[in-house]
């Protein structure tokens, strides 16, 4: 893992001093335990901050888009399996440009649920957080204890089918295996299995705690609409109320605007305040779209997304 | 969209799709009465309804 971080270091401050790029995007270290931070580095100074942890939950293709036009040319990025297929999908949707990103790929080890950590330490403050080998040292006021990182890996790394980059300019480390071997189909969409009436009060349960902060749509980057459907006013399509109809639709909205565009890269979940499992949603539709049209999301950069073309066995069961 | 709302707990049923010509009156007909039938079986929506003097 540090020599991951290392070569990321070394080769961020080498394309940085060769003015190959003008940025580099990659993690630093939080100042809190567990929230490693995206990271801007625009000097081969500013590089040696730059980290690889199992706490890099946010999503860097975020930050590739919604800049101003001309502000920044290049950029490096720092990319693992599911942030490298975002930006695939972000080169087909044309909001970025192939040649204007140099990708420093590596291999992913698997994200850590700060909140699984949180939850073996009930009502203790956690201090520090190291990594050993594939364990996690723990450390607060009176305790220390090491705990296997698979313990406590975010949902959706468990079913990650793509830990290696799709697209790379340069590899940051050796190439791992390319999944963690959970089943996705197994987990994916749990309440498919409640019965139909028992779903709504599942559904309302989980958003029930939801602040409406839209933390989860800001760390997506499919989210790059520059007013988004919530906070357009006139007209108003979504209340921004916290009642029940008003988080319903926001969430099923937000959620849906990703069909055939997700990765399942967790950002959102992981941004969540609340820890609301908003991948009870999107892994609903991930499941659809693989099912129906045998298709997963930024694999490949010459396939064409379902959801943009008609083809005439389209499935279609649902139209009278 | 009528896969995930029905996920989420909204009745089968309550969602209908269709594709009509403006030529094809028989078939229109047909599905206005399929679909008030079918939503009429369920009887009156109970989610997604935003009741005013709860909110304000």
């Amino acid at each position: 893992m540090e020599a991951v971080a290392q070569k990321i270091r070394e080769t961020a401050a080498k394309l940085l001093s060769e003015g190959k790029v003008d940025c580099v995007i990659g993690y630093a270290q939080g100042t809190v335990p567990m929230r490693d931070y995206p990271y801007f580095a625009y000097t081969p100074e500013e590089a040696q901050n730059l980290t690889w942890s199992p706490f890099c939950c946010n999503n860097l293709a975020n930050f590739l888009i919604r800049r101003p036009k001309g502000e920044i040319g290049k950029v490096a990025i720092v990319a693992q399996g599911c942030v490298s297929r975002s930006i695939v999908g972000l080169i087909k949707e044309n909001q970025i440009a192939r040649e204007d990103v140099y990708i420093l790929g590596v291999p992913s080890p698997g994200m850590v649920d700060r909140r699984k950590v949180q939850d073996r330490f009930p009502l203790k403050t956690i201090t520090e957080v190291t990594v050993d080998g594939e364990d996690l040292v723990v450390k607060g006021k009176d305790f220390e204890e090491r705990i296997p990182q698979k313990e406590v890996r975010r949902d959706n790394c468990y079913t990650c089918v793509q830990r290696n980059p799709v697209i790379v300019d340069e590899m940051m480390g050796e190439e791992g295996p390319s999944d963690w071997g959970g089943n996705i189909d197994a987990v994916a969409a749990p309440w498919e299995k409640l019965e139909p009436g028992e779903r709504w009060e599942a559904f309302i349960d989980e958003v029930d705690s939801c602040i409406r902060c839209y933390a989860c749509r800001d760390a997506c980057p499919l989210c790059y609409c520059h007013v988004c459907f919530v906070d357009e006013a006139m007209p108003q399509w979504c209340g921004k109320t916290q009642d029940e109809a008003d988080v319903a639709t926001f969430h099923i909205l937000r959620a849906f605007h990703c069909a055939g565009r997700c990765t399942d890269c967790g950002a959102c979940e992981s941004a969540c305040p609340q820890g609301i499992k908003v991948r009870r949603f999107t892994s609903k539709i991930e499941k659809d779209i693989r099912e129906l049209y045998d298709y997963s999301p930024g694999m490949d950069l010459e396939a064409t997304p379902p959801l943009s073309v008609y083809r005439p066995n389209d499935p279609q069961e649902f139209i009278k | 969209m009528k896969s995930l709302l029905e996920y989420v707990g909204i009745e089968p049923g309550r969602l209908h799709f269709s594709w009509i010509s403006s030529a094809e009156a028989t078939k229109f007909q047909e599905t206005v009465v399929e679909v008030t039938e079918s939503v009429k079986a369920l009887g009156p929506a109970k989610h997604m309804i935003k009741d005013i003097r709860k909110v304000a």
